[in-house]
């Protein structure tokens, strides 16, 4: 299973220009950082996971990425009762209390209700981002970056970075295999420690030989005439079409009625069922 | 045709900042428009220094001290810059894999043009139109991964024809590909440097060919297309300038560290005077009149090669099946078997599943069905770190098995990890040291060894832990013939202890000199398994695996020996007995 797994499919998700998809992606999370709805998050989880639908990735691919943020969510879910239990009376102005445990940890409902939130927060922006990386092609993805006025060197860095992560990835395995052919026990059966020291032998091969591909990669593209000029054009850019603007204009749509929530309804960033 | 200098070095010298002598020294060389030029010489002769000054890499990369004059076009170097520069003179790296930025090939031929500024519209025509040209047209949307070695190597050459340069430097381009590859791709910088120009429409009535300059060691192959002239280097100066017959008929070639071709080297052995008159530095050109009685009687003077004596088992393969994906079979129904001490290569084409067979016999990867004995032992469910503790498997680049400092410990390492006591360790490693020549290195770090140091170290490494086999995955690749030598030689005395040594490779040189018997896969199945000599005359396995005939086999035509094989082995086994 590899991380970045940008890979071309027909769908009108992948049709879309990298710069609306980066825009959308931005609009959405924003969305999701500034306000603390319950209901605006169940919303754009189920839209992201539609368009995920739509752009046919298979949620099976997910399976190894939905474990991680599965495991992170239970983790912070675990954390931030035992960091604040009363974050969520604190906010809300009212506290009904449902068990209490030890001492100041009291569960109430105000804090379940702030730590369910939470758990739609963080879980509502995780297949945005899977979207954004699985249907943008990194040199699409660098000419958006650089046309929202990140400098081209910069979005050349993180395109090339995505590129070569699979490759990175397989070199990885050779060299560990090859540890481990010498004796190098990488299974749960040695203790943490003596994993993470065996895990750090393998990695200096691999930063070795990075850095020699480095350099044959900078060369190749100083040779050709990489950051001669301040600016530079994109074989890829698309330039926006009409289909651009329903997208932006769905995502906009979405952004003006969270607002409208959070003004109107909500008076404020928290949605407050206890009032 | 006036000669106009397109290249001009005066009393040039460059000196690396971290170094205290120069690697060019005080060197005077003109090449003119429209040349093909061959630049040869050993590791270390400053080949490829010369071409990192040519395209501006030097001084803009690799900093240094630079004196005496370089003048690229009339225009002086030290004025210059990599980015004009690379208006003129087109580099095509060694590592095409590597020098690709972009994830498709239209793109990766646009980068030049993006750089440029260079608005879409135009720039879409432009790289349809090179793509033409190079015949990549059909491959635009694909991802350079994915591409065959011989379309990887057009796809770079057009991402530097899209600036219309007008001088091409290729730096060891066959460095990376397989035989038959590497004739693709001299057949196809001759087709670019004789013409189709990507201006020809506006530019009719330009016949004059694009200046071509290679830099490359593997003469013979190179030459398997004319060049004008052949320009060796050695420890930073011109040592000998000469067109191609002049120059293999001179010998200097083989004074420094350099192969010749297999056929000069045979006729050679027989006694012939080469001389330029022969014309020997094509084979199509080769006038064999004067020499073919001496090359006869020197083939009946020397013996057939003896049958090897026949050792015990000690790998044994049995239906053998691999695929990553169901339905889409890496091998099949591969049986082996291998006898103590034997030396043997397992060729092919890419992916046809050589390196896939070596993981598998190591458990590097899981097979799907399959029998493997180790010395008439059931070695299936072996773990991956006992099986090593039989089959020792060495990864073509030593920096991706080197994880210690120091050499000591790096050899060490493997049994320590297996829980040998500290003292039984030293013995081990001392014992190591001493076979592969490195006692006295003992105590050293490893950075400051050479590429072939380190490389001794991996397999020193692998060594310690007596194993029966070791297979080795592309031992030479990117040596010159003097470091191939000693690796090899290093090997055929591992060997010579009792250790079966199996190396994947595509290298017919080392076919033909160190391994008697070539196992030969074709889309994941072995489609013959029989002597070297045998493989390299057959034009149907050579197609198969990827290679190209041995010279040897058409002059074996030429002069009408009946049995080409026979001459290879023949020529092997004199050349064996001379290196005793």
């Amino acid at each position: 299973m590899k991380l970045f797994n940008y890979s071309y499919e027909d769908t009108v998700i992948h049709r879309l220009s990298g710069l609306t998809k980066l825009l959308g992606f931005m609009m959405l999370t924003g969305v999701v950082m500034y306000t603390y709805d319950i209901r605006i998050f169940a919303f754009i989880l189920a839209f992201s996971f539609t368009i995920l639908r739509i752009a046919h990735i298979p949620l099976r691919s997910l399976r190894l990425i939905f474990i991680y943020v599965g495991v992170f969510l239970l983790l912070n879910f675990v954390l931030s009762f035992l960091f604040d239990p009363n974050f969520g009376p604190k906010t809300y102005g009212s506290t009904t209390v449902i068990l209490p445990i030890a001492g100041r940890y009291v569960l109430t409902r105000e804090q379940l209700f702030y730590q369910v939130s939470k758990l739609f927060k963080y879980a509502s922006v995780i297949p945005l981002g899977i979207i954004f990386l699985f249907t943008t092609d990194p040199s699409e993805f660098a000419s958006s970056l650089n046309a929202i006025f990140v400098p081209y060197k910069v979005t050349y860095a993180v395109a090339l970075a995505l590129r070569h992560f699979p490759d990175v990835q397989s070199e990885y395995t050779a060299i560990s295999k090859a540890q481990q052919a010498r004796g190098l026990d990488i299974s749960r059966k040695t203790s943490f420690w003596h994993r993470f020291r065996n895990a750090v032998a393998t990695m200096v091969p691999l930063i070795f030989s990075s850095l020699d591909r480095i350099e044959v990669i900078t060369n190749a593209m100083h040779l050709r005439g990489f950051s001669k000029h301040r600016s530079r054009t994109w074989y890829s850019r698309r330039s926006l079409k009409g289909r651009d603007a329903a997208a932006l204009g769905i995502c906009l749509a979405i952004v003006a009625g969270a607002a409208g929530i959070a003004v109107f309804v909500n008076g404020g960033r928290f949605y407050n069922p206890f009032v | 045709m006036v000669k106009d200098p397109v290249i001009e070095f005066s009393g040039f010298s460059f000196t690396y900042i971290a170094q205290k002598y120069p690697t060019i020294r005080d060197l005077d060389l003109v090449i003119h428009r429209g040349e093909k030029v061959l630049v040869v010489g050993p590791s270390g002769s400053g080949k490829s220094t010369l071409g990192r000054c040519l395209n501006g890499l030097i001084p803009f990369s690799y900093e240094g001290e630079l004196s005496g004059d370089l003048r690229v076009a009339g225009t002086a170097v030290k004025d210059s810059s990599v980015f004009e520069l690379s208006k003129t003179v087109g580099t095509v790296m060694q590592d095409s894999d590597a020098q690709f930025v972009a994830l498709s090939v239209a793109e990766d031929i646009a980068f030049a043009l993006e750089n440029d500024r260079v608005p879409q519209e135009p720039m879409k025509r432009r790289v349809a139109e090179v793509a033409r040209i190079v015949g990549v047209d059909g491959l635009l949307g694909q991802s350079p991964q994915e591409l065959s070695g011989g379309q990887k190597q057009r796809t770079s050459l057009a991402g530097i024809l899209v600036d219309d340069v007008d001088i091409l430097l290729f730096d060891e381009p066959l460095a990376n590909l397989d035989p038959r590859t590497g004739k693709y791709a001299i057949e196809l910088i001759d087709e670019i440097h004789r013409g189709r120009r990507l201006d020809a429409g506006t530019r009719a009535g330009d016949e004059v060919p694009r200046t071509t300059i290679i830099i490359e060691h593997r003469i013979e192959d190179v030459l398997h297309r004319p060049v004008d002239r052949i320009i060796l280097l050695d420890d930073g100066q011109v040592v000998a300038d000469l067109p191609p017959h002049e120059m293999i008929a001179s010998g200097h070639l083989t004074a420094h560290g350099l192969r010749e071709p297999l056929y000069v080297s045979a006729l050679r052995h027989a006694g012939v005077e080469i001389g330029a008159a022969m014309r020997p530095a094509y084979l199509s050109t080769l006038d064999i009149a004067s020499g073919r009685d001496a090359l006869l009687t020197w083939y009946e003077s020397v013996p057939d090669p003896p049958e090897p004596s026949i050792g015990e088992d000690v790998l044994d393969v049995r239906g053998l099946d691999f695929s990553y994906y169901p339905g889409r079979p890496v091998l099949s129904d591969v049986n082996l078997s291998i006898r103590a001490g034997e030396m043997i290569s397992v060729v092919g084409t890419n992916g046809a599943g050589k390196s896939t067979l070596a993981k598998l016999i190591c458990r590097f990867e899981d097979h799907d069905a399959a029998t493997i004995y180790f010395r008439g032992e059931d070695a299936v469910d072996l773990s991956i770190t006992d099986r090593a503790s039989f089959v020792g498997f060495i990864m073509q680049n030593p920096n991706q098995m080197i994880t210690q400092t120091g050499i000591y410990d790096e050899i060490a390492s493997g049994l320590r990890l297996r829980k040998v006591p500290e003292a039984d360790v030293e013995a081990r490693v001392d014992r190591v040291l001493a076979v592969c020549g490195l006692e006295r290195f003992k105590k050293w770090p490893i950075s400051a060894l050479s590429y072939g140091q380190k490389k001794r170290v991996t397999i020193a490494s692998i060594l310690v832990l007596d194993p029966k086999v070791i297979i080795l995955d592309e031992p030479t690749a990117g040596q010159d013939h003097r470091h191939y030598t000693e690796i090899m030689r290093f090997l055929k005395s591992v060997n010579d202890l009792g250790v079966t040594v199996i190396m994947i490779t595509h290298d017919m040189h080392l076919m033909l000199e160190y391994t008697r018997r070539s196992i030969v896969l074709d889309g994941g199945r072995i489609v013959a398994d029989t002597d070297s000599s045998a493989v390299l005359t057959s034009p149907e396995l050579v197609e198969k695996a990827s290679l190209k005939e041995t010279s040897l086999f058409h002059l074996a035509g030429l002069v009408g020996i009946a049995n080409p094989k026979s001459l290879v082995d023949r020529f092997i086994r004199y050349e064996e007995e001379r290196r005793r």
